[in-house]
């Protein structure tokens, strides 16, 4: 079931998802080339709010496809990620015509897909248009349930016991996050390429304001990117993730600020930070001359 | 050598690291190979990483690898012969000879040989100033041919010759240098943040040049003795592997980066196995709702499950030089759980006692915390020798009576007692009272007991001795705990 690769090379990649806006470092760009060309699922890993679940919907955004989610949480099981049989419709059509069927036909009938409410990850499968499947926060769900996800990950199939094995039509490209809450199983990561994405470098990390703060100018672009990194280098609770960058890079946009000093930097802290104690720290150590 | 051969080396000492690499991942790899071109390197990186690296952790041992098994691969990262620069060195000299005036014209022809070492300190110089890369790179080549002295077959470590070369820049008094040559050029006044962002930049930009100068010594080291041999004396634990009491600085540092994660995750866990651990009466009520989608038939019985008292814990550390950073460790990856527990008091001592919960509640942050309980606990009584039996007494005597049935005692040390009384009664008090006591031990246990470790003697009142010299066992025994 080999299929017609997505993408040339590594720099398509990265320059096709430039184009979306999505400013992909040699890693990543690397891992989703390597994802298309085996036709393997990508786990992504790496702290809250750095583009993990970005990365997926501009990929799917790249090659047109449809973009299919599941979102993990604890207690998810079989009959909402996989599919579930349509119990009110069985119900109606035994109903319906008591009389006239003999029992096996009705058995075979009520078994058929036309019983089956597909779920997200049998969606994804049996789509006939390309589709890109996220399945989000995979570290929520209980280790068991992890399981599901199995069969599909390595064969791309479904097997359901009264209807037999269904496989996929086309190899959907597959994405899954967690933000390392706890460790995955060994059978789901084997099946997967990993990537990790932490937070920027310096100049990645200006780019993605210049990008996505609209008329921000060169200068304070890169004044932002370096408080953030010096921020980052101290020991705190949470580091400002991405996307508090930007939402302190638009506050700073919206008060007309041209250029930081450390009071404005101070005064602006709780939008990069959600603890006292961290914003407490930053303040403290911007103010310090040294 | 071929990269089929290449590979399957690269690969055996990944696992020689400690890394699991099974069967699959490894021919996940050879696949990944096939479609990625070995010449870009930091693609073909990205690729062997993301197919046999499958926790973020490990990356760093994974570099280190890499680097050893595929640094003398592609163009760029070839070893220049002695006394005959490459091209781009050559170009950059006719620039500095351009831009110093000096047109005698002598400098081109020796390459290297004709600069001092003031004038390539200068160069490095501009070179961290102004941040470029490539010159920075043709730098730390040129600066480790000239200044670490390295020949064919001498048994010397690396460090020695990275001690040696950095030594030769003067790369200690470099951060100062910029600062001050930086204050000088800027027009007015620099605020304290730009000062403060300048420097930050400066660091990072001394870091990468270290970087820069490590990895041509060790592209040096593997040319001269080959991969196998280079990647055993560079083997290292991995972060959860590392003694507490042999850690180095870096190590340390390693230490307390991988333990937030690993506490969160225990936590996570925790939770959810006090939540499903055993299972209760029938939930009559949740039964009969859930029966509503079945058409009234109760075909999903639910339970009631029950919730266990969270356990109390009294946390008794031994904070004397050996074992330090092993009470430091434990106590922070107790108060990074605290709330899997009821209530955490944590005593310090080292022939004083003295308690030091109060630090931790006042702030919520771990790492402030531990350093006040260094700074401002009163654990010394007499001399500031360990003293486990006085101690002991002193804390039986002061404290003794808020143990009750509820909770848990967590003793930690090597029991290294320096001859002195045991009074080993107290631990027997304590485990009378107490739900449990374990004794955990930083120490091998092939060390136990030897010496004036008495650590028999106290763990025989005990629920048990465990041996804790890494994070892995650590979190091993905490899981068990709750």
């Amino acid at each position: 079931m080999r299929v017609k690769p997505r993408f040339n090379d590594v720099a398509t990649v990265r320059s096709g998802l430039k184009k979306v806006n999505y400013l992909a470092d040699d890693g990543i760009a690397g891992v989703v080339f390597l994802a298309d060309r085996l036709g393997k699922p990508v786990l992504i890993e790496g702290p809250a709010g750095t583009g993990k679940t970005q990365l997926a919907k501009s990929v799917a955004e790249l090659t047109g496809a449809r973009l299919i989610r599941l979102q993990c949480y604890e207690g998810l099981d079989e009959s909402k990620a996989l599919y579930e049989w349509n119990y009110k419709k069985q119900l109606l059509r035994i109903q319906a015509d008591k009389n006239s069927d003999s029992w096996s036909e009705v058995h075979d009938d009520i078994f058929s897909s036309e019983f089956l409410l597909a779920r997200p990850l049998l969606e994804a499968i049996t789509s006939e248009e390309p589709v890109v499947l996220l399945i989000d926060e995979v570290d929520r769900v209980e280790l068991e349930t992890e399981a599901l996800l199995l069969e599909i990950l390595s064969e791309y199939q479904v097997s359901i016991p009264e209807l037999g094995t269904i496989t996929a039509k086309q190899i959907p490209l597959v994405f899954l996050t967690s933000n390392n809450t706890r460790e995955l199983s060994e059978a789901l990561k084997r099946r997967c390429l990993y990537l990790h994405v932490d937070y920027p470098d310096l100049e990645r990390e200006k780019e993605i304001v210049l990008n996505k703060v609209p008329d921000i100018s060169e200068n304070l672009a890169d004044q932002i990117a370096r408080i953030v990194r010096s921020i980052r280098q101290l020991d705190l609770k949470k580091a400002p993730s991405v996307s508090e960058t930007l939402d302190w890079a638009r506050t700073l946009m919206l008060l007309g600020i041209e250029t930081i000093d450390a009071q404005e930097a101070k005064e602006t802290l709780h939008i990069l930070l959600k603890y006292q104690t961290d914003i407490a720290k930053a303040a403290k150590e911007l103010s310090v001359t040294k | 050598m071929p990269v089929l051969d290449l590979m399957s080396g690269f690969i055996a000492e990944l696992r020689n690291a400690g890394l699991p690499v099974s069967l699959t991942e490894n021919l996940d790899a050879m696949e990944a190979v096939k479609v990625i071109p070995i010449e870009d390197r930091d693609a073909f990186k990205y690729a062997l990483g993301a197919t046999l690296v499958k926790n973020n952790a490990h990356w760093r041992v994974f570099e280190t690898i890499f680097e050893v098994y595929f640094s003398l691969r592609g163009p760029e990262y070839a070893i220049t012969q002695d006394g005959q620069p490459d091209d781009f060195w050559r170009e950059m000299q006719e620039q500095i000879d351009q831009v110093n005036g000096q047109g005698e014209g002598k400098g081109s022809g020796g390459g290297m040989d004709s600069l001092t070492p003031e004038e390539i300190n200068a160069m490095l110089m501009r070179a961290l100033m102004s941040g470029d890369q490539a010159m920075m790179r043709a730098l730390a080549k040129q600066s480790v041919q000239r200044f670490a002295g390295m020949e064919p077959g001498r048994p010397v470590g690396g460090t020695y010759y990275l001690y040696r070369t950095l030594r030769n820049l003067d790369l200690e008094n470099m951060l100062q240098k910029l600062m001050d040559a930086n204050r000088e050029s800027s027009q007015q006044d620099l605020t304290s943040l730009e000062e403060r962002l300048e420097k930050d930049e400066f660091e990072s930009r001394i870091e990468q040049f270290k970087q820069e100068v490590e990895s041509e010594i060790r592209r040096r080291l593997v040319a001269d003795r080959g991969a196998e041999a280079m990647a055993k004396t560079l083997r290292k634990p991995l972060p959860e592997d590392v003694e507490f009491m042999h850690a180095s600085r870096d190590e340390m540092q390693s230490l307390k980066k991988a333990l937030y994660p690993l506490t969160r995750k225990l936590a996570a866990r925790l939770a959810r196995k006090r939540r499903h651990g055993r299972k209760g009466p029938l939930d009559f009520r949740n039964t009969v709702r859930h029966s509503l989608s079945y058409g009234g038939v109760p075909a999903d019985p639910k339970f009631r499950y029950p919730r266990p008292a969270k356990p109390e814990l009294m946390v008794i550390a031994d904070i004397s030089g050996s074992v330090a950073a092993f009470a430091r460790f434990t106590l922070m990856f107790v108060y990074a759980i605290q709330n899997q527990f009821s209530k955490v008091r944590s005593f310090v001592f080292i022939d004083g006692i003295d308690e030091v919960t109060k630090y931790f509640k006042s702030t919520e942050d771990i790492g402030e915390a531990i350093n006040r309980v260094n700074t401002e606990a009163d654990v010394v009584w007499v001399d500031g020798h360990s003293d486990y039996g006085h101690a002991f007494e002193v804390f039986w005597e002061r404290y003794g009576k808020d143990i009750n049935s509820k909770t848990t005692v967590l003793l930690l040390g090597d029991a290294r007692n320096n001859y002195h009384a045991a009074q080993s009664w107290v631990v027997k008090e304590i485990a009378k009272r107490a739900r449990h006591v374990y004794w955990l031990n930083p120490e091998p246990k092939s060390y136990w007991n030897t010496g004036d470790s008495i650590v028999g003697e106290y763990g025989a009142h005990t629920d048990g001795v465990f041996e804790c010299r890494n994070l892995r066992q650590l979190e091993g025994f905490v899981e068990n705990l709750t």
